[in-house]
């Protein structure tokens, strides 16, 4: 089988097993990176979208000026301010943090992707609360619920169920963004087309199979959200005859 | 006034340079969005067929991967070309694909393919009657669209075009990969070669929010323009 698979190989320059095995790290780092901001970011988006609406301006302008700086503003800029930033903060050379988590480039972007996709995911959490239907709050204060029971019982429930056409387009985006982790030296997946481009010298074989992964893993994200969305959203479906 | 040791003027340089990528970009962008939201709603199979390829392909596939695919792999494509012309018929032409051009041809291409779905949507709004009075005074296609269709989808077009070009907007710093001296490459030069992140950095963060906000108000303005004589609910 393995023998097969290497004559198929052998047949082209360029893919052979060696490059598949690059593109393979990129695809793991490339999902790591994604994977871990979507996560990080949705745990910090989730308080600061709740906080978001708040009366009080003392709590929800804040929220607000985090939200348009980190939307307004390209990814890579934010990018290079935290890589490039982090190492000029005094005295940070030498310490546990430095050796450990910063120095390498995987953290520094790690950062800038969750502040980001949390920024964006905060605006959805937002929408989401906000249009909860008057109705179903004025229920629930009419049971006596307190503001804690009203969110955790009523609001958030039907707010995620809300929220989540736009967060699947949210995630789409992010794995997209993701290609901007190679700009600074991360071998992700476009990194890894990037050393094989320079390698070979073949622009369209490189970029064009990574365009290929990218797709596939679009479309998977599409289709398992599409069927999150046809679970949860049930009950939103027009009836059919 | 802001002299940034020296690199200030040639950052704003950069600045006028990202502006002038955005708008090009965003005018090829309209053309292909205006084409592909056509097709898609025009009854012929192929037409159809290839708007959708064209819509799904490029929203697919991150931006950096297909400015890199353009810039890189375009150059090799027009010398291949150039060779062909010379060997087939002697004609010795050189076509270059430098950082510019290759910019503003994919952020063009990739945001056509999101101006297609707005504008498919905004064609769609358009009252079937109305083009069929149009028809029914004798105008021809290009009377009815210039006349009927476009002052009418506009309206509905407008808050999707806003959204893309504000996106277009934060996508032009991607052009500062592919070497394009920008605001963003200079600034980031200059940040690496004085070791100041932060004093270059954020002009440029201020730079892209101020960019922002006058699009909001631009686009607030415009919105106002093509709404007019339409009562809100």
């Amino acid at each position: 089988m393995l023998e097969q698979f290497e004559q198929l190989l052998s047949q082209n320059d360029i893919f052979n097993l060696a490059t598949l095995m690059h593109y393979w790290g990129g695809f793991v780092t490339t999902i790591q990176l994604v994977f871990l901001s979507l996560v990080i970011g949705a745990v910090i988006a989730l308080p600061l979208g709740i906080l978001r609406t708040s009366k009080n301006p003392w709590i929800s302008k804040p929220i607000w000026i985090y939200v348009y700086i980190f939307r307004g503003t390209p990814l890579i800029v934010q990018l290079f301010l935290i890589y490039y930033g982090t190492a000029q903060i005094e005295g940070i050379k030498g310490t546990w943090l430095w050796e450990n988590i910063l120095a390498e480039a995987f953290y520094p972007c790690l950062i800038a992707f969750v502040l980001n996709t949390a920024a964006y995911t905060t605006e959805i959490i937002r929408g989401a609360i906000e249009n909860t239907s008057k109705g179903e709050i004025e229920a629930a204060k009419a049971y006596g619920m307190s503001w804690a029971v009203r969110m955790r019982r009523v609001i958030l429930p039907s707010a995620f169920r809300r929220a989540l056409p736009a967060y699947a387009n949210e995630v789409i985006f992010m794995l997209h963004a993701s290609a901007i982790a190679s700009v600074v030296t991360i071998v992700d997946l476009t990194g890894a087309a990037r050393d094989i481009y320079s390698r070979y010298y073949a622009p369209f074989d490189a970029f064009l199979f990574v365009a290929a992964i990218y797709l596939c893993i679009t479309f998977t994200l599409i289709f398992t959200f599409r069927h999150i969305e046809n679970k949860v959203l049930a009950h939103l479906k027009p009836l059919s005859h | 006034m802001l002299d940034l040791q020296g690199y200030g003027p040639s950052i704003l340089g950069g600045a006028l340079l990202t502006v002038e990528v955005a708008i090009l970009s965003l005018l090829l962008a309209v053309f292909l969005g205006l084409l592909g939201g056509l097709a898609k709603i025009s009854s012929n199979p192929i037409l159809n067929g290839i708007a959708t390829v064209y819509t799904t392909l490029i929203r697919g596939v991150p931006d950096l991967v297909l400015m890199m695919l353009i810039f890189f792999g375009g150059q090799m494509m027009m010398n291949n070309l150039s060779d062909w012309l010379y060997t087939k018929f002697e004609v010795d032409v050189f076509f270059n694909v430098n950082e510019f051009t290759a910019g503003v041809i994919t952020i063009g291409f990739i945001f056509g393919a999101y101006m297609a779905e707005t504008f498919r949507g905004a064609f769609q709004s358009v009252e079937l009657g109305q083009i069929e009075a149009g028809k029914a005074y004798g105008m021809t296609p290009w009377q009815i669209f210039s006349r009927i269709m476009f002052p009418q989808m506009m309206r509905h077009a407008l808050p999707g075009i806003g959204n893309n070009w504000l996106v277009l907007l934060k996508t032009t710093a991607l052009v500062s990969v592919i070497g394009l001296s920008d605001m963003v490459r200079l600034a980031s030069e200059a940040a690496k070669a004085t070791h100041q992140p932060f004093l270059f950095l954020l002009p440029v963060i201020f730079g892209f929010l101020l960019m922002t906000a006058l699009s909001e108000w631009g686009l607030k303005m415009l919105e106002r323009k093509y709404s007019a004589g339409v009562v809100k609910g």
